[in-house]
């Protein structure tokens, strides 16, 4: 009970120093001294650490099962093991906008002291930029989603949490995902101030870009933890649905990296300002609104939560707003005058990146398109429709393919200007012999689709430049070359993935056997255990190849006490060049399973070839450290 | 007549706007194809005509309808005004059972009957679709 008031009233106390930081910024902003009141920088301090004895508060909370707490009782269950009980803790609404609040105090927090040689105006507008957020938060977390709400009578027993979440990696899934979204509110904040000081310039690029890699480099590896999760948990048996919810992660994902590459041309020259306050501003509220999206429960995706429209409405609300202010502040104060007068030529690094951004922001249109359309449709003519992966391959893939052949050679222009007499002859030969690779896979196997025969040869080709850069002795760019191996290796493994990957659904009884052309599953018995929130029924079976050898993989059912789901836990086998996944679902306690077994190829070099690219943004950031 | 710079500009401009219709059309004219409207079985029973496009149902699994053998299996879905049947075979989802919400895409064979290509149950136990939920409400 203790645990749960001090949470609450250091969370008011956190709202107040937000009120008071401001009118004290306010009055510091026109003094001409170069350094930031003491003031407020420890203030922003208090806010933070407020906010943080509010979060351990509910966390405290959640570990002593205090059911007299609305959010612990809705979430938590005393069999729950610990782990997942402190994970509980954002693994709900109310709780994950306070670990969305904690994010955002910590950054300001943080962006204050780690920027020094800053300007101060820039500084002070930076934070007042980012306070209007935190209030807006604030605001939204005590009004519609308080996490301290009292139950009285004080329950027994709580609800629990849904079993699907309870999982190591979708435990900490969340608060990466944030650190990630709220990363970008700094760059938001940040850039709307540099607007209005008129600081759009190369030492602004070289100073947000830290923050920039910081939040793209956990939002790779939030939507990464998301993607495996959704492998093994749903038995969907897959790494990406393009469902909504997998959405709405992806776009703020696609504009940061336009932005992170837009923001190495503004490092180097005065150009395309309004293009990346643009994307700065554009990130955040596709942030937001992926909040707003999941929240609200206006989705109609296959993995929505509770919801409630009133905090949905809330948000909206807020998002207008922000929009309004980003562009009340773009149209008033920026001014394009101060661009350097520079000659671009079409063969130069400012001009590719400049279609890097291209391609990203088509490939944004058509999640965003594909996304949002559904929701209009629904709400002008009341036609429920969903948009499914045929849209999404049909419009990307043609696409990668140009995509990826800029790729091969744009890390070699430079800036301005390049010569393009220089071909080296090993870039020929790999061409060559990615094709003759692509030609024997091709002849050997014989693929279905034209689009992914065609794609084939240039990832591979990607695939063996990229490689060949990453082991060159030249270690300049290197994170650079770490991100783009990571890339392409990331789409030759999903397509050889889709390419070499099969799957066979059947219902079996015990002791059945099915076999299938280059095997057999055999289902020998049914074994009983008990977790501590959970009894399991557990499947042996054996898979034969078509040399006869043989694994055994052991399905899960698991039937949780509270709330009472079952859920299903895939088995699989990992090796090098493929999973051998198994999942198993019983329908209405019949004596027949629904067994679905599947043969990933590749699936391990999907997931590493991700890090691969997510640790080039991790080099390139702790790089900028160690120089300073 | 005109500056170096303007001519740039207007080269700019012009491929910028070209290719954003270009592509917002490709993008609008595969939704068209691509999308899969939803259905309850009340509307199916008011469709003027069958087509042979893919279409999603909801509604909630009537009970004591599931029917299972070694390669299918049959259930009815019901907005507890209409009723439809389905035949799947394919791997279904763990929150699929009688009297709970689902949701089932494939090709409509007549009136009465779909043929399911796949199935998907909602996450969270106390889901109920909205046709369900609104078939409830009426009554």
């Amino acid at each position: 009970m203790l645990a749960n008031q001090i949470g609450y009233y250091s969370l008011i106390l956190g709202l107040i120093s937000s009120i008071i930081i401001i009118p004290i910024s306010l009055k510091n902003y026109p003094q001409n001294n170069e350094t930031i009141n003491r003031k407020i920088i420890s203030l922003s301090f208090f806010q933070f650490f407020f906010v943080l004895v509010s979060f351990i508060g509910l966390v405290f909370s959640f570990i002593n099962s205090d059911f007299g707490n609305e959010t612990v009782y809705n979430n938590s269950h005393t069999t729950k093991p610990l782990f997942y009980k402190i994970s509980g803790t954002w693994g709900n609404h109310e709780g994950s906008l306070l670990l969305w609040l904690l994010v955002l105090t910590f950054f300001i927090f943080l962006f204050l002291v780690k920027s020094k040689s800053q300007p101060k105006k820039y500084r002070i507008l930076t934070l007042l930029f980012q306070q209007i957020i935190i209030i807006g938060f604030f605001i939204f977390v005590l009004k519609t989603s308080n996490p301290f709400n009292y139950l009285f009578p004080t329950p027994k027993e709580g609800l629990g949490l849904n079993p699907i979440l309870q999982d190591p990696a979708l435990a900490i899934h969340p608060p990466i995902l944030y650190l990630g979204f709220v990363g970008s509110s700094v760059v938001f904040s940040s850039s709307l101030a540099a607007v209005v000081q008129g600081y759009i310039s190369k030492s602004w690029a070289n100073h947000i870009k830290i923050w920039i890699l910081i939040s793209w480099f956990f939002l790779t590896i939030g939507i990464l933890l998301g993607s495996i999760w959704a492998y093994y948990e749903l038995g969907w048996g897959g790494f990406w649905f393009w469902d909504p919810v997998e959405n709405v992660s992806l776009m703020p994902w696609l504009s940061l990296t336009a932005l992170l590459h837009c923001i190495l041309v503004l490092e180097k020259k005065t150009i395309l300002t309004s293009w990346t306050i643009t994307l700065s501003i554009s990130t955040f509220v596709l942030s937001v609104s992926g909040t707003f999206l999941v929240r609200s429960g206006i989705l109609n995706s296959v993995h929505t939560f509770a919801n409630d429209p009133e905090r949905g409405l809330f948000i909206l609300f807020f998002l207008f707003f922000l929009i309004f202010l980003a562009l009340i502040v773009f149209f008033v104060f920026h001014k394009n005058g101060n661009h350097e007068t520079v000659k671009i030529n079409f063969l130069s690094k400012e001009t590719s990146i400049l279609i890097n951004n291209w391609f990203m922001m088509y490939f944004l249109s058509v999640v965003l398109i594909g996304t949002l359309y559904p929701i209009f449709l629904e709400v002008l003519t009341n036609e429920k429709i969903s948009v499914g992966p045929p849209f999404y391959n049909k419009l990307i893939l043609p696409f990668l393919v140009p995509f990826l052949i800029f790729m091969t050679f744009v890390p070699y222009l430079r800036w301005i200007k390049s010569e393009y007499n220089k071909i080296k002859i090993d870039i020929i030969l790999l061409f060559i012999l990615s094709f003759i690779v692509s030609f024997l896979l091709f002849k050997q196997f014989g693929f279905e689709s034209l689009m992914i025969s065609i794609l084939i040869p240039f990832t591979f080709y990607l695939f063996l430049i990229t490689a060949k850069d990453l082991l060159s002795k030249n270690k300049k760019n290197f994170s650079q070359k770490v991100s783009h191996f990571g890339f392409s290796f990331l789409v030759l493994s999903i397509l050889l993935n889709s390419i070499f990957s099969s799957e066979i659904i059947i219902n079996l009884k015990e002791g059945e056997t099915f076999s299938f052309q280059g095997g057999a599953i055999k289902f020998h018995s049914l074994e009983e255990n008990n977790g501590k929130n959970y009894k399991s029924i557990i499947g042996n079976f054996e898979i034969y190849d078509d040399k006869n050898q043989s694994i055994k993989l052991m399905p899960e059912l698991r039937i949780y006490n509270q709330p009472s789901i079952v859920t299903s836990e895939a088995d699989i086998k990992t090796t090098l060049f493929y999973d051998k996944f198994l999942v198993m679902n019983s329908v209405k306690n019949n004596e027949y399973f629904n067994v679905r077994y599947q043969l990933k190829s590749f699936m391990i070099w999907i997931w590493i070839s991700t890090l691969i690219l997510a640790l080039g943004g991790f080099l390139s950031f702790t790089k900028r450290l160690y120089e300073k | 007549m005109y500056g170096k710079k303007v001519k740039l500009r207007v080269l700019f401009l012009f491929l910028v706007i070209t290719t954003l219709v270009l592509s917002i059309y490709l993008i609008l004219k595969s939704l068209e194809e691509n999308v899969v409207y939803f259905l309850s079985p009340t509307e199916i029973r008011n469709l003027a005509e069958i087509k042979e496009e893919k279409i999603r149902i909801g509604g909630m699994v009537k009970n004591q309808s599931i029917i299972i053998n070694s390669n299918e299996i049959n259930f009815i879905i019901t907005d507890l005004k209409n009723e439809i049947n389905v035949s799947y075979s394919g791997s279904i989802p763990n929150l699929f059972s009688e009297g709970k919400g689902v949701v089932a895409e494939g090709y409509l064979r007549d009136r009465n009957f779909l043929s399911a290509t796949k199935i998907l149950a909602k996450h969270d136990e106390n889901y109920m679709p909205p046709e369900v939920k609104e078939a409830l409400g009426d009554k």
